[in-house]
């Protein structure tokens, strides 16, 4: 049975390690914060200027002057600080970010990460998703192995707009986990979704990966 | 343009933008979303009617909501941001050619006005190496990887918000409303800032001063605030008191 949406965050959660600094994007990576084992310390940085981001408020400790990347509501922790946006992504651009979760619409089997633009369509824009893969010591992406429609979305090349090139290191879908070493190995299938089969994933994987 | 007066105090934020805004001119605007937006200084500038305006924001507000105002009365004509969802009459604009949009990642936006403030004529960046943004930019490759070169911003008119200020000009930001306020208070000719509390010299620490006096040429008090929350996202009483959410 494929993962869903809380094991896929849950099984995220386990490349945190204790005293990471760690940026979760929108979605299913901001569900990591869940799982952090009991016991690990990990601060979670949003780059709208905090570090150290706590938990959603009780109803009526709510702050307009208190909110995530996401813009929803949180609290502030003991060892939580405030900067501003130059200073946040210093913290990202310059490789102090320990880890990064974030969402994709596309990986390709060498790392190209498209996750902010589908032609034709209204774009949003990337925020600080193309700052955080191209900064960030490790970048992991959660994301369903198929579109909607069925189309696979781990491909032997992006079709949609990049975000970065080359910048994926493991990637998380309701089927398998791929991981490689460093940035000039290739993939690897490391684990399979319980009863989901090597062949399966092969079936519906276009990118070239090792098992 | 001229704003040379003794005091830096304005009565409100109408006369605070009197003889500063004009047709044509390139804005920073503070916020990120709606959280440290200077909706005083917005509400005045659209009574102000200026247009044709470039704006430099994070963000374009929503529909009705801080620079949402200036798009329904059509005075925008070019927006600097790194997203701009949540906007249907932006999108609406956008769609129909009406209004033009430069994408920079929000990363690459911060420094690009940290750099205009500090007089830095550009940098070379990793972030958009290879994608779309870097199209028409001068790359150089150092050491095996590829860099960007990203220019410097810098603005006629920076609209901020601040939590306090003094009549000097320095001021304080309270949590995540600082976010741009800061960078873009060193980057335009003349930053006007509203803050929620204004008060005499002497009443802030030096120390816990973010921005300097110097970089603020006009200061009012706000006269009211709605601070609106998007997303205002609760946790029941029996959850688990160490749940943390990014």
């Amino acid at each position: 049975m494929p993962w869903s949406r809380e094991d896929l965050a849950a099984r995220a959660a386990r490349e945190l390690a204790d005293g990471f600094y760690v940026n979760l994007g929108i979605g299913i990576p901001t569900l990591v914060a869940n799982y952090i084992a009991p016991g690990m310390k990990v601060v979670l940085q949003s780059q709208n200027g905090m570090l150290g981001t706590g938990p959603f408020p009780y109803e009526g400790e709510e702050d307009a002057d208190l909110i995530n990347a996401g813009k929803q509501t949180v609290t502030a922790l003991p060892m939580t600080s405030y900067f501003s946006s130059a200073d946040s992504f210093a913290m990202i651009r310059g490789g102090h970010i320990d880890l990064a979760i974030l969402g994709a619409m596309e990986v390709a089997e060498n790392g190209d990460l498209a996750n902010w633009m589908i032609p034709g369509k209204m774009v949003k824009g990337m925020g600080g998703a193309m700052d955080l893969v191209a900064g960030v010591k490790r970048v992991v992406v959660v994301m369903d192995h198929t579109s909607k429609e069925g189309d696979p979305k781990f491909k032997t090349r992006c079709e949609l707009p990049l975000t970065g090139t080359n910048v994926v290191d493991m990637l998380i879908t309701d089927l398998a986990v791929f991981s490689r070493p460093t940035r000039k190995n290739s993939f690897k299938l490391v684990e399979l979704a319980p009863g989901v089969t090597a062949e399966e994933v092969r079936r519906k994987t276009p990118a070239k990966y090792s098992e | 343009m001229s704003v040379a007066t003794s005091s830096k105090v304005f009565a409100d934020a109408s006369s605070a933008l009197r003889g500063v805004v004009q047709d044509g001119q390139t804005l920073m605007c503070g916020g990120f979303g709606a959280c440290g937006i200077p909706e005083n200084l917005i509400d005045a500038l659209r009574d102000s009617g200026v247009r044709n305006l470039t704006v430099v924001s994070n963000n374009a507000g929503l529909d009705g909501v801080g620079l949402g105002k200036l798009l329904q009365t059509r005075q925008i004509r070019k927006m600097i941001s790194s997203y701009v969802g949540e906007n249907k009459e932006f999108e609406r604009q956008y769609l129909a050619g009406e209004l033009e949009l430069e994408f920079n990642p929000q990363g690459t936006l911060a420094e690009r006005i940290r750099a205009g403030g500090a007089g830095i004529y550009g940098f070379y960046t990793k972030v958009g190496a290879g994608t779309l943004v870097a199209e028409g930019k001068e790359t150089r490759i150092v050491d095996g990887e590829t860099y960007v070169l990203e220019k410097g911003l810098v603005a006629d008119v920076a609209l901020i918000k601040a939590w306090k200020g003094d009549t000097e000009g320095n001021l304080i930001y309270r949590k995540t409303a600082r976010n741009f306020n800061p960078n873009m208070a060193t980057a335009a000719r003349v930053t006007v800032a509203e803050v929620e509390q204004l008060v005499e010299p002497g009443s802030l620490d030096p120390d816990g001063i973010h921005t300097p006096g110097i970089f603020v040429q006009r200061i009012i008090q706000g006269a009211s605030y709605t601070k609106l929350i998007e997303k205002l996202t609760l946790r029941k009483r029996e959850e688990r008191a160490n749940a943390v959410v990014a």
